[in-house]
């Protein structure tokens, strides 16, 4: 009790200020941290990539603008599109419609799972052409090394979102979750957006074959 | 602070799409520029990253709300990540001087 008064002046008083610096939850913070520790990780992987390119005098392009860049850019719109029915989700759930929110994490979650197809079939037609981890038809075992290691490591973000949303729909549905779950998820999401922001140009864009 | 406090449910609706569709516009930009084929690796490299660097402003700042958060989160967050993938370029040298070291092949 002596130690709650003695702390009063101070609390309410001179050292009051910044208590929340972000004025966000714990949950949102962990969130950010997540993604920034995660947005090096995926910063290392396209640095390591550029540099075995840079390093190596004729590496292979070897995507057909149709139908591999085609099919890249038709997983990028369904991607953003999954970005916007999660932003839709938010909303919803902010303004207390259950029903509206988990909708909408159903069509982000099918999305998400229609880039999964459309990625896997194109790793499909890698492989088809002879494409492994360690070897490849035009002499660059780097190539199929970092291109599966990178595309791969995305698609697990991927996949692991959906399943992440799923967990979060049926929780926010039975009421056990709460809008800022919803949120958090979201930036989640909208992450694995942005990621791929960088792997379709670096990737696909400038591997174009002439 | 969040945009769905300041305005309606609607207005928030619009904001997000006119943002989709400006994404969308730029990957079309992004693909046309690799079908025409018109610049050089380097060239495309520079064009198609600061595209890149925009779409990925426009996600963090309107999906992921960081626009709309206090400045101190964006400030804490967004210069350490900068700088620390800044530091992972310190490799290209490397990447260069290992191309121009290499034995030609016969």
């Amino acid at each position: 009790m002596a130690d709650q008064v003695n702390a009063m002046p101070l609390a309410t008083g001179d050292w009051a200020g910044g208590t929340f610096p972000y004025a966000v939850g714990h949950k949102k913070l962990g969130m950010w941290l997540f993604i920034l520790s995660d947005s090096l990780t995926f910063s290392a992987m396209l640095v390591a990539y550029s540099y075995v390119r840079v390093a190596t005098a004729a590496w292979p392009t070897p995507f057909h603008f149709f139908p591999s860049v085609v099919t890249a850019t038709v997983m990028t719109l369904v991607l953003l599109s999954s970005s916007l029915t999660m932003v839709f989700a938010v909303a919803a759930a902010k303004h207390g419609d259950r029903r509206g929110a988990v909708r909408q994490l159903c069509f982000t979650m099918f999305f998400g799972l229609t880039f999964i197809v459309l990625h896997l079939n194109e790793w499909g037609v890698l492989i088809r052409e002879g494409v492994r981890l360690w070897q490849n038809p035009w002499g660059v075992p780097l190539f199929g090394a970092t291109f599966f290691t990178l595309t791969g490591l995305h698609m697990f973000h991927v996949a692991t979102g959906v399943g992440y949303l799923a967990v979060v729909a049926v929780g926010f549905g039975r009421g056990r979750f709460t809008d800022e779950d919803v949120e958090v998820s979201g930036l989640y999401w909208h992450f694995v957006d942005l990621v791929w922001m960088f792997i379709f140009p670096l990737v696909y864009l400038l591997s174009v074959k002439g | 602070m969040v945009p769905e406090a300041t305005h309606g449910h609607e207005e928030g609706r619009r904001l997000f799409v006119m943002v989709w569709l400006g994404l969308l516009a730029l990957t079309a930009v992004e693909v046309v520029l690799a079908y025409v084929q018109m610049f050089s690796t380097e060239g495309m490299l520079l064009i198609l990253m600061f595209l890149s660097l925009i779409k990925a402003g426009l996600i963090v700042g309107y999906f992921m709300h960081l626009r709309f958060e206090k400045t101190t989160l964006a400030w804490s967050l967004i210069p350490a990540v900068t700088l620390v993938i800044m530091l992972l370029f310190i490799f290209f040298p490397d990447a260069v001087r290992a191309l121009q070291l290499r034995v030609p092949q016969p």
